[in-house]
């Protein structure tokens, strides 16, 4: 496509009194024809003028020397084919920066829009409209949920309502998980104080009567392979070994009789780097996929084996999978609490096993329990409840001390207690419905101990009770609060075949659980088309865990949608562009590969990135890894921003030092509009250049300034570290790294390291934009003028 | 193109009533399956009660970070309208088509504000500032903040008719002021409806003992509003009557959550505020004593249970269980004394502070403002969906109350519920 610039000049909000528009003008190169000035540019007139020109002179490309691009969009917006590039003269220019003579052009405030304005043409040059990504096979729309419980039946049934088909894969031989084997669970509706009997049921017979909905019980995921839209998962019964597993099978034992197979090209092995692009001819393609594997319990650790060195303790499989430097598990003191001594002693998990099989028994003899203690917390001076316990275990003990008043007649007992009671919301009332029976004793406690009283019975001593006195209680069993523990914690579950490995990374964030880290996106995860739900997820109540396979039903198929359409998904929604590659100068470095948060390329047996348009959520960040500089966007792009840097004048006097700054458009960007909005100034010498992501900013742009004289460049970024700010979760980390490289590559230009710095802000910090602008002027002053300068 | 021809064109739509993080959130996530969506919302800005809050709990990020990018998403979708000063006034029909009548009050601005500002220079009457719970001002023409998404003034009709009405119009360079401008009704008609109501404070002056009549004592969201940095005093957290610096503040937990005779449940979300409002005190006041006054603490889940943790490692902060019976004045020093009931010790504690914020809780906006259509609502005025039947859904702290997350989480399914509703009428 030809590219046809349109320049137009808006003297509006302040800008025609700042600058001097005549000499502005005179900027625009004359090969330029079309150019305007008006001093309303977003006016219906000014619009009319830009419109015009498309219609009449071919104008493809209109450069908008005006606001921010943040504001107006849909003003200054003439359709797909026309390519938008706005200048900030206002907020970047005139409202951020003062004259040093009031009513006067100021000298260094022109050349910044000067300079601006150059950039903004020369970027504009090399954008091209964006077209939708294609893809080679048409997609499928099918939605394979793995985990048949609760979650996984509700999530399936919540697709196939909305029109599309889904498949449960279930390993045990039965749909319903844990749910199926409750007596009742809390209460979901108004007036939230009874027991309800348990929906699992109701769900399974659903499920299995919507024609849209397949369930396949004793059935495992072996891998999946693919993307968004094109997964090929192969299955197996639960158990057996596959060739397609991932991680790939141990291999069988030396002198096990192995029939010799000839080595195929496309089989899966660990020494084959390649195995995870093997095609199982046999797997099944689905569009998305919905990971409701749930929970198991905490295990307790039983007191009398103290914790082992891990290399004793587990054997060399185990070792080879755990990860490197995981701290050993901190074994909880629970002596105290007698459980694994005390055949009376159990979890919640057994207690409701029981219940829901008949009625509540004493291990030990069988005899009815008509007195039992609920502890929730193990105590010991903590107010902690037991891991995982999340507020899920309040609500059980309420539900379980239900179940020893129905069970055990009038005279029975139930103890409860807690440090904490986390009866959230309208649970309040639940809470309240078991403080009005006088069979129910509730109180905070630190329990001391608990003791076999001859005959099966247990003595449980508490302190700092409510009672503000030491309590005794004879019972009949003690029921530990133990908490859910995600599938997830220790396995990637998953099996995905992809190069940065088969699970969701960095759960150690969650412990193990692969929630979201982002409060305002709470279905996103590092793995575009994969969205977990229910207690994988987060410990979760029935009715919770039902509403949370909603969402996860409508990201999977907002997914597809997308793949379908061509267009990304969150945060660059409707995105249509897709990184080029070129790959004839490809050196295969697999830094694209290694670093994409997402995981969106595999490499093959060379190194050579493949990738997967569905999964890539346009960040950019493989563009700023490739020393080569051969991944670019149509509208994005190492040409089109590094023509900006290009493009920026640099005078050798001392005096004007210049500054390039790259900033996060998500974050930084904006608080620099926010600044500007409160009227902060900042030194003129800084040139503004938004950026996708810092992941995204090559470190080419950086050698561009500096080699043509530029005398610093400053990143703004967002936050990164464990609650990591950076929507595209790595960029901002992964930015910070190179840029630490590239100080080593300056000192070998004789150039100082600290004339390229990375700060951290968030988007709210705007206060803190010129204290950062002008700590960094005062470091480039300190360092002197680059030497390069002039050359 | 004009709203009203977008509007008309479009068929088998849903509509989002609010434009909260929970509406935002139905809105954005049915646009980007492919629906159309119209997004009602009664504030001149979108993005309600988080675009108040200074940060998140558990990461200490700012919700505007959030709001950016959905903002950015709304930008780029051409499925969805919004529509903003608007409310629904009237509602016909069923599932699968609906008739809905949109009432759109004048903003008095329009479309060709630049956000130039000059009318808020000329603008001399001082109004009571809505968006900081009235601590500050305003004036007659007013951006309600830097990040309001739509960027455009408004302009208040307290000022029709003033002279500061005048010099407002004449100010504007860009012929954007029309105070001639009336009331408008847009008729959509949409296959499913989503009510994103919202929230808002429960009335801090109906509980008696809690002395919320004295200057220094505020609510968890007038706090909010004192740590910001667009908040009423640039961010900084200074006592109201004085703007004296703190030495000591007391947190008072359950301030009419939990109680019979204000709201019998419990609001979710305030005990995790107040710990992250402990941090913005100690971020500003490394020395400051902070007194937590607690029933339980509710830190649900593994990441808030980490922050709570955290919070307890500050050996200045003082968490005490224990209903706070009373808080108190000294009329001469304006300090505040709240007295508790320790639960376990059973003394009662005393403690002078500077300030105290009452971490009051979640009143639904539907339990005084009756939804048009066929809404049922429980006896606190939470909406009760009727999932199978259809057609409307409610969301978010509409139906309980919530944190962010699971608001959105919420919000994301019944977007799927709606979307149902489409599909098989």
């Amino acid at each position: 496509m030809e590219k046809k610039l349109g320049v137009y000049i808006c003297t509006g909000c302040g800008i025609g009194e700042a600058l001097d528009i005549e000499k502005l003008e005179k900027k625009v190169p004359p090969k330029i024809k079309v150019r305007k000035t008006h001093p309303i540019m977003c006016s219906p007139e000014g619009i009319e003028l830009i419109k015009q020109d498309i219609a009449e002179e071919g104008v493809n490309t209109a450069v908008i020397a005006a606001c921010s691009r943040r504001v107006l969009y849909d003003v200054f917006d003439f359709g797909p084919e026309t390519v938008v590039q706005r200048v900030n003269l206002r907020e970047g220019v005139v409202w951020s920066h003062k004259p040093q003579e009031e009513g006067e052009v100021d000298e260094f405030i022109q050349e910044m829009a000067e300079d601006y304005l150059r950039m903004g043409m020369a970027e504009a040059e090399k954008i091209l409209p964006a077209e939708p990504a294609e893809l080679e096979e048409p997609i499928d729309k099918r939605i394979m949920v793995m985990g048949g419980g609760v979650t996984g039946l509700s999530a399936a049934l919540e697709v196939a309502r909305a029109g599309y088909e889904a498949v449960v894969i279930e390993k045990e031989a039965q749909a319903g998980g844990f749910a199926a084997r409750m007596r009742k669970q809390t209460p979901s509706v108004h007036p939230y104080e009874d027991l309800q009997e348990p929906v699992i049921q109701e769900i399974i017979r659903e499920a299995e009567a919507h024609p849209k909905v397949e369930i396949r019980t004793g059935t495992e995921v072996s891998r999946i392979a693919g993307a968004p839209g094109l997964y090929d998962v192969t299955l197996k019964p639960t158990g057996t070994k596959n060739k397609w597993d991932i991680p790939a099978p141990v291999e069988a034992a030396e002198g096990a009789e192995a029939p010799a197979q000839p080595p195929m090209a496309d089989e899966a092995t660990p020494e084959n780097p390649a195995n995870i692009l093997a095609k199982d001819p046999e797997a099944e393609r689905f569009g998305a996929v919905i990971l409701a594997t749930g929970w198991k319990p905490y295990e307790l650790e039983a007191p009398e084996k103290p914790a082992e060195p891990a290399e004793a303790a587990e054997g060399e499989e185990a070792k080879k999978e755990g990860e490197e430097g995981e701290e050993v598990k901190e074994a909880l003191s629970l002596e105290h609490l007698g459980y694994g001594k005390l055949a009376n002693v159990v979890t919640n998990v057994a207690l409701e096993e029981m219940a829901a099989q008949g009625k509540i028994l004493r291990p030990s003899d069988g005899k009815p329990a008509t007195s039992v203690a609920f502890v929730q917390c193990p105590g010991q001076g903590s107010d902690e409840d037991f891991p995982y316990a999340a507020a899920i275990t309040s609500m059980v003990a309420l539900k379980q001390a239900k179940y020893v008043r129905e069970d055990g007649g009038a005279d029975a007992k139930a103890y409860i207690f807690y440090q904490h009671m986390r009866t959230l919301g309208q649970n309040e009332y639940f809470y309240k419905s078991a403080q009005q029976d006088e069979g129910i004793f509730l109180t905070k406690g630190d329990i001391v101990g608990v003791s076999e009283n001859g005959n099966g019975s247990l003595v449980l001593e508490a302190k700092d009770t409510l009672l503000g006195e030491n309590i005794k209680v004879s019972v009949d069993m003690v029921v530990l609060g133990t908490g859910m523990v995600p599938t997830t914690k220790d396995d990637p579950v998953l099996n995905l075949a992809y190069r940065q490995g088969p699970g969701f990374r960095d759960l150690d964030l969650f412990e193990g659980y692969c929630d979201s880290n982002f409060i305002c996106f709470p279905y996103e995860t590092r793995r575009t088309g994969i969205y977990t739900a229910g207690c994988v997820r987060r410990a979760m109540s029935i009715q919770e865990c039902r509403e949370d396979a909603m969402g996860a039903a409508l990201k999977a198929i907002q997914c597809i949608e997308s793949a379908n359409r061509g267009v990304s998904v969150h945060p660059r929604s409707g995105d249509m562009t897709f990184p080029d590659f070129f790959f004839q100068r490809c050196t295969q470095c697999k830094r694209c590969t290694e670093e994409c948060p997402f995981g969106a390329l595999d490499d093959d047996e060379k190194g050579t990135p493949l990738p997967n348009p569905t999964r890539c959520r346009r960040c950019g960040t493989c563009m700023g890894a490739c020393p080569e500089r051969i991944i670019g966007f149509s509208d994005y792009n190492i040409d089109s921003i590094g023509s900006a840097v290009k493009a920026m004048d640099v005078p050798e006097e001392d005096e004007k030092p210049r500054v390039l700054i790259l900033a996060c458009e998500n974050d930084a960007y904006p608080a620099l509009d926010m600044a500007a909005m409160h009227g902060l100034t900042y030194s003129p010498f800084v040139r503004v250049i938004p950026v996708r992501c810092l992941g995204s900013v090559n470190v080419v742009w950086i050698k561009d300034a500096l080699s043509k004289g530029v005398d610093g460049a400053l990143l703004i970024g967002c936050k990164f570290g464990d609650d990591y700010q950076c929507h595209f979760i790595k960029g901002s980390e992964l930015c910070d790294i190179r840029m630490d490289k590239i100080g080593e590559a300056l000192l070998s230009l004789a150039l100082e390291k600290e004339r390229v710095q990375q700060v951290q802000i968030a988007i709210d910090e705007y206060d803190k934009i010129p204290g950062i602008i002008s700590e960094f002027m005062a470091t480039i002053e300190e360092v002197g003028p680059n030497p390069f300068k002039g050359f | 193109m004009t709203e009203e021809q977008r509007a008309e064109q479009k068929k088998g739509s849903i509509l989002v009533v609010g434009g909260g993080i929970s509406g935002l959130t139905a809105t954005l996530e049915a646009a980007e399956v492919g629906y159309e969506v119209f997004l009602v919302e009664q504030n001149p800005y979108l993005g309600g009660r988080v675009a108040q809050l200074k940060h998140y709990f558990p990461k200490l990020c700012p919700p505007t970070c959030g709001l950016e990018i959905n903002f950015r998403r709304i930008k780029d979708n051409p499925r969805i309208s919004f529509y903003t000063m608007a409310e629904v006034q009237n509602i016909s029909g069923g599932p699968g088509n609906y008739n809905v009548t949109v009432k759109i009050n004048p903003r008095y601005v329009n479309e060709k504000c630049t956000c130039c500002g000059e009318c808020e220079k000329v603008c001399m009457t001082k109004l009571p500032d809505e968006f900081n719970f009235d601590m500050g001002t305003t004036k007659g023409a007013y951006l309600p903040h830097e990040m309001a998404f739509p960027m455009r003034y408004v302009i208040s009709p307290k000022i029709l008719g003033t002279d500061d009405a005048k010099r407002a119009v004449e100010a504007c360079k860009y012929d954007a002021i029309d105070l001639n401008m009336q009331p408008r009704t847009v008729n959509l008609n949409v296959g499913a409806i989503i009510w994103a109501t919202g929230w808002k404070p429960y009335d801090a002056s109906k509980i008696d003992n809690l002395g919320f009549e004295y200057p220094n004592v505020i609510t968890n969201m007038m706090m909010e509003r004192l740590a910001s940095l667009n908040g009423p005093t640039g961010g900084k957290i200074l006592r109201p009557s004085d703007n004296k610096k703190i030495s000591k503040i007391g947190f008072v937990q359950c301030a009419g959550s939990r109680d019979e005779n204000h709201l019998p449940y419990c609001s979710y979300i305030c005990c995790m505020a107040s710990l992250k409002q402990a941090t913005y005190v100690r971020e500003q006041y490394p020395e400051a004593q902070i007194y937590v006054f607690y029933i339980d603490i509710r830190a649900p889940g593994q990441r808030y249970e980490k922050f709570y943790k955290k919070i307890k490692e500050d050996e200045n902060i003082f968490l005490i269980k224990g209903k706070v019976a009373e808080v108190q004045e000294d009329p001469s020093t304006k300090d505040i004394t709240v007295v508790a009931e320790n639960a376990v010790s059973g003394e009662k504690v005393q403690e002078t502070v500077d300030m105290a914020v009452l971490a009051t809780g979640m009143v639904p906006n539907t339990a005084d403002t009756k939804l048009p259509g066929d809404v049922k609502c429980d006896p606190d005025g939470f909406v009760v969906s009727d999932l199978a039947a259809g057609g409307m859904y409610a969301t978010g702290c509409a139906v309980k109350p919530l944190d962010v997350t699971s608001s959105n989480q919420h919000a994301t399914g019944m977007a799927l519920k709606a979307i149902q509703t489409l599909v098989s009428s």
